[in-house]
C-alpha cells in the first residue's frame, strides 16, 4: 500500500507572480545601501559613519541596522551608566556609551591607541565618528536600533539618540538586507 | 548651452575624506537645476571621487582643474 496513492487535495493553481512594476522611461529607481552596525569599535564605526554619510551624500538611500555592541555608541552623551539590573549597569560601566567613547579593536592600550587616533585625525583634519554621525542624520540616513539588543541592554528609547528611528528586529533587518542593492555587516 | 555663473562655492580645503563630498552634497541639495557649484578640496583622493559621485548622483562634473596642491570641481546641478 503506498501512503500517498492520489492526493489529497488538486493541486493548488500557480499564481501569477505579480509583474514588476513598470519602471518609468528614464528613471532610475534609487539605489539603496544597508549596513548592519555590529561590533561598537572606534575602527569600524567610524567607516560604518564614512560610508553611510557618503552613501546619503551620493543619492543612495542608506538605511543601518545597530544592533549588539554597535548600540552602545548611540546612547545620549549624557547617559553614563544605563541598564536596569547590576548587569547591564556593569556593561556599561565597563564600555562607557556614547560616540565618544569608542574602543580601538586592536592596539587600544587602555585608550592610548584611540587617544593617539584622535590627534592623528585631528592633524589631518578627519572628521570625527560624531561629526560623520551629524552629516549622516541630516543627509536622511536611518539608524534602526535593535530591539532585543536594547531589552538585553536594559536600554530604553529615551536612552538613545533623538534622530535614530524606531526600533525592530531580525525580520525587519533581513527584509532591508533582502530589498536592498548592497548590505555590509561592520 | 551657455555656460551659468557659478553661486555656491564649497571650500572643502583640507579636510579629508569623506567630507569634501558631503558638504558639496550639503550645499548643491537646495539648488535648483542647472545651478552651478564650485569646489575647492586638498585631498589628492577627490579627483576619483568626485567623478564617482558625479556618476551617482547624475550631477554633472563640467570642469577640473588642479593649481599647486588644490582641486577645483565645477558641478551642475542635474
Amino acid at each position: 500500500m503506498t501512503l500517498l496513492a492520489e492526493p489529497i487535495a488538486p493541486p493548488i493553481p500557480v499564481e501569477p507572480s505579480p509583474a514588476p512594476a513598470l519602471e518609468v522611461e528614464g528613471e532610475v529607481k534609487t539605489k539603496e545601501l544597508v549596513i548592519v552596525n555590529w561590533s561598537g569599535e572606534l575602527d569600524k564605526v567610524w567607516p560604518v559613519m564614512i560610508l553611510s554619510s557618503t552613501a546619503a551624500a551620493s543619492g543612495v538611500r542608506c538605511k543601518v541596522f545597530v544592533t549588539f555592541w554597535g548600540l552602545l555608541p548611540f546612547v545620549k552623551d549624557q547617559k553614563r551608566i544605563v541598564g536596569e539590573n547590576w548587569m547591564q549597569k556593569m556593561l556599561t560601566l565597563m564600555q562607557r556609551p556614547g560616540i565618544d567613547h569608542l574602543k580601538l579593536s586592536k592596539m587600544n592600550f587602555m585608550g592610548m591607541g584611540p587617544w593617539m587616533m584622535g590627534v592623528l585625525s585631528k592633524k589631518y583634519r578627519v572628521a570625527s565618528p560624531r561629526e560623520l554621525l551629524e552629516a549622516a542624520t541630516t543627509l536622511g540616513v536611518e539608524f534602526i536600533p535593535c530591539q532585543m539588543t536594547m531589552d538585553m541592554f536594559g536600554l530604553k528609547r529615551e536612552d538613545l539618540i533623538d534622530e535614530m528611528g524606531e526600533p525592530a528586529g531580525a525580520a525587519t533587518a533581513i527584509a532591508m538586507m533582502t530589498d536592498a542593492d548592497a548590505s555590509l555587516f561592520i | 548651452m551657455a555656460t551659468l555663473e557659478i553661486t555656491t562655492h564649497v571650500d572643502a580645503r583640507g579636510l579629508s575624506c569623506p567630507m569634501p563630498i558631503v558638504k558639496t552634497a550639503q550645499a548643491i541639495k537646495p539648488l535648483a537645476s542647472g545651478a552651478m557649484v564650485e569646489v575647492l578640496a586638498t585631498d589628492a583622493g577627490s579627483v576619483k571621487d568626485f567623478a564617482a559621485w558625479s556618476r551617482t548622483t547624475g550631477h554633472e562634473l563640467v570642469e577640473q582643474s588642479v593649481d599647486g596642491a588644490v582641486y577645483r570641481f565645477v558641478i551642475r546641478h542635474k
